[in-house]
């Protein structure tokens, strides 16, 4: 099969060598590694294969034209291994290599601030016995050091603060970099002046704090970044392409381009937007708009991406995004809702915003006091600057990145992957819930509704007989298979359903004609489709239909009994959403509901004071999940979905929402605790660098001891107790 | 004091060289797979075999017998 599979596009040529990326599943330990290495090298012609465990991802590098990408593929999976060809984003490898910069000027000040402590803590400790001439020596041999470490390692802060001025802003870097330059500055100046103090160990051991809260910080995020490239890749799909002979190519969905024409068969998913050229078919798209009915599609019938294909094969020509008006709609909305929400200021910048001002107030009064007690210039401008070097925002600045690491070290573990730095904030604030009801509180394909009313042998070989035939409804049933094995001599008849010679008994799957039963009555439910079997004399009919996830039932009801608002708002018919909805006995749902009107309800929720949190999937939901305040999507969501939801959840319950909540409530009280730690420092520190009694000694000890403090009681989350159940928070205390 | 005249040099020598070999090492890529490195310690099989893939410092050794790979 993946013979004819075309996977050129993620190949490329470095020097006579073709070097491809894989994701691959399953590594677990050291013997994958060795196992995978050392299998691929004895293949002739591959000349390096090289496991990375981090990101669960192998370089693989050939001699040119020796192998095709699939043969690598082939003997991956003969040694036993998925794997799946990978294209790095370009977010990841901008992401990757900030990271780098990020070690780099963590590196040199890390070397800058041991070797100027090391000169400083001599000057501190000579005392009366040091000469003048070594002490400004040893400040002068600091400031050699001191001064391109930090025009180097200090870089992130500066450009930050630069930009954040620019903007007419202020955010945490202003004050940061601002107490750099003038503990540096007035640093120089005092060596000039032959002076006793000299503060070039203090900016350093500043910049080398902040610089590994920076860096934990972007290590966490490339992480999760590279999770979410695998999964990207473990998902991508194949389209059948007709190439310009009139051949049939399996190509990947990637390599697709607008004017192609593909075809789908029944049971595919239709892999790109387009528009139907021939054929007639019926298609499922409750992953589009979350409706659970087919629709009928002929020529000329536009189609979207992540619709099933049902019945019959068609051809279809793939259209460039928002050629029709779903998908424009659907943009337009994505627009004015990403716009509105780029307006949320995080926790880090209100503070800053209160505290730049306090700070520089602060500093000027010092000045304005010595002078009016009669201090010379030179005296009240030094103490006024050691009062902005020791408030200088060290451990205000690592206090919410730190409790970030390991909160979104906490989630990561509990299969949530967060899209954006400033979500836990946001989940953290939330108090009414809104559910899509197709794939997000039932699961994503249709299962068989009436298991439990039906024997479990009879079920089990109906499963196994559904493992031969490639339509939809077949596949939902062979989800309950529990012995993988198909029947031998399995034949399928297209269109009426599939046969097999089960114990010497002819056994049957398909359309009740098909099965020699009558036809029910009267369907099950709306949204269900039948399916008949029979085994000899035995027979049985199945209801397929969206089941709602194992514990959406628990899970709603944790959530509503910790204080949330549960809404459900879906784009399918009412009909189809009340039984859900009474089954999760939630009071307030809509149905029928397009993008439009999905906002529209988030606005009115908005309007009165609610803090929404979106979970949904379809692209109908995209918009949706962009303008709420905060969102969720499950991983089997469409790309677009995936892509403006704050954290994407792994796995097939919808737990993950309860634990991503406790979570963020509980990093969000660390964080406002980290912020007072740093509150309470500043408020003792201030007066002694006003009264002027301010030694670099005692700004080394205050800084490093501040920052350490709020690191460690970030830390302290980290070993406690699993977060407490989730509950909305009053909106009385607001920072 | 004189001291300092060759203990200055000799003290931020020794800072920078630990500087360059961390730049280094950066370069060479051994932070892009901090955990894998934990595990490959594990694997023995390089005792028979070491000659490592020219241009890679930390390349990886090639197992002859392993219970673990799969007989071709």
């Amino acid at each position: 099969m993946s013979g004819t599979l075309d996977l050129s596009m993620f190949v490329t040529h470095d020097n006579g060598t073709d070097r491809m990326d894989l994701a691959v599943e399953g590594i677990g330990c050291a013997g994958c590694i060795r196992k995978i290495e050392s299998g691929l090298q004895k293949v002739p012609g591959i000349v390096d294969a090289r496991v990375n465990f981090t990101n669960r991802r192998l370089a693989v590098g050939w001699r040119e034209g020796n192998l095709k990408p699939a043969d690598v593929i082939d003997e991956l999976a003969r040694i036993g291994y998925r794997a799946h060809p990978f294209r790095p984003e370009q977010v990841e490898s901008e992401e990757k290599r900030q990271g780098r910069r990020l070690i780099k000027c963590l590196g040199v000040a890390g070397f800058a601030a041991m070797n100027v402590m090391l000169l400083s803590v001599s000057v501190w400790s000579g005392g009366v016995d040091m000469s003048e001439e070594t002490r400004d020596f040893f400040h002068w041999l600091s400031a050699l050091i001191a001064l391109p470490a930090a025009a180097y390692s200090g870089q992130p802060f500066f450009q930050s603060a630069w930009r954040a001025l620019r903007n007419f802003n202020v955010n945490m870097d202003v004050p940061i970099s601002l107490g750099v330059v003038l503990a540096l500055g007035l640093s120089i100046v005092e060596t000039i002046n032959h002076a006793e103090h000299a503060y070039f160990d203090s900016a350093l051991m500043l910049l080398f704090f902040l610089l590994c809260g920076r860096t934990l910080d972007h290590a966490m995020r490339q992480k999760t970044r590279a999770v979410a490239g695998n999964l990207a890749a473990l998902k991508a799909e194949v389209a059948h392409r007709f190439e310009k002979n009139g051949e049939v190519v399996m190509v990947p969905v990637a390599a697709l381009t607008s004017g192609d024409r593909l075809l789908v068969r029944p049971g595919e998913r239709i892999a790109a937007d387009g528009v139907v050229i021939s054929g007639t078919s019926e298609l499922d798209e409750s992953l589009v708009t979350g409706e659970t009915a087919h629709r009928t599609v002929i020529a000329g019938a536009s189609v979207h991406a992540g619709s099933l294909n049902h019945s019959g094969a068609i051809t279809l020509r793939v259209t460039a995004a928002g050629a029709d008006t779903l998908l424009a709609d659907v943009e337009r909305l994505l627009e004015e809702a990403t716009a509105a929400k780029s307006r949320y200021m995080r926790l880090a910048d209100r503070a800053a915003k209160l505290y730049a001002p306090v700070v520089h107030t602060a500093a000027a009064l010092t000045a304005i006091g010595w002078l009016l007690a009669g201090a010379s210039l030179h005296q009240a401008i030094v103490t006024a600057i050691a009062v902005l070097i020791i408030t200088c925002p060290c451990a205000l600045a690592l206090a919410i990145p730190a409790v970030q690491v390991i909160a979104s070290g906490a989630m990561f573990r509990a299969g949530i992957i967060l899209n954006s730095g400033d979500a836990i904030e946001r989940m953290a604030e939330i108090d009414t819930i809104v559910f899509d009801k197709t794939g997000t509180l039932t699961l994503p394909e249709p299962r068989v509704a009436n298991a439990r009313e039906i024997a479990p042998d009879i079920l089990e070989t109906a499963a196994r007989l559904a493992l031969s035939s490639h339509h939809p409804l077949a596949a939902a049933l062979a989800q309950d298979v529990k012995d993988r094995t198909p029947f031998d001599g399995a034949v399928e008849e297209p269109g009426r359903g599939v046969r097999a010679m089960v114990d010497g008994e002819d056994a049957r799957l398909g359309s009740p004609a098909f099965c020699c039963l009558p036809q029910p009555a009267e369907p099950a439910a709306a949204d269900a489709s039948t399916i008949a079997f029979r085994h000899g004399t035995r027979c049985a009919i199945f209801h397929i239909r969206q089941t709602l996830r194992q514990d959406a039932v628990e899970v709603v009801k944790a959530l509503s009994a910790a204080g949330f608002d549960i809404h459900i708002l879906s784009g399918d018919r009412p009909a189809a959403v009340a039984p859900i909805a009474s089954a999760l006995d939630v009071g307030q749902w809509q149905g029928a509901c397009n993008p439009a009107e999905k906002i529209a309800f988030l606005e009115e929720l908005k309007a009165a004071g609610r803090r929404v949190l979106m979970v949904g999937d379809g692209l109908n939901d995209a918009p949706a999940l962009a303008a709420a305040h905060a969102s969720m999507s499950p991983i089997s969501a469409v790309d677009i979905a995936q892509a403006h939801a704050d954290a994407v959840f792994l796995g097939d319950k919808l737990q993950p929402v309860v634990d991503a909540l406790g979570t963020a409530r509980w990093a969000h009280r660390l964080m406002l605790q980290n912020l007072w730690l740093a509150v309470v420092y500043n408020i003792l520190a201030v007066p002694i660098a006003m009264a002027g009694l301010v030694t670099p000694l005692i700004a080394a000890a205050a800084m490093s001891g501040s920052s350490l403090l709020v690191t460690l009681n970030a830390l302290r989350a980290r070993s406690g107790r699993a977060p407490a159940a989730a509950r909305p928070p009053s909106h009385g205390a607001r920072p | 004091m004189n001291v300092l005249i060759y203990l200055v040099p000799i003290a931020l020598g020794l800072g920078l060289t630990g500087l360059a070999g961390f730049l280094w090492s950066l370069r060479a890529g051994q932070y892009d797979d901090l955990e894998g490195a934990s595990l490959r310690i594990l694997s023995n099989d390089d005792l028979r075999d070491a000659a490592p893939v020219p241009g890679r410092s930390d390349a990886s050794p090639h197992g002859r017998t392993s219970t673990l790979t799969s007989p071709r």
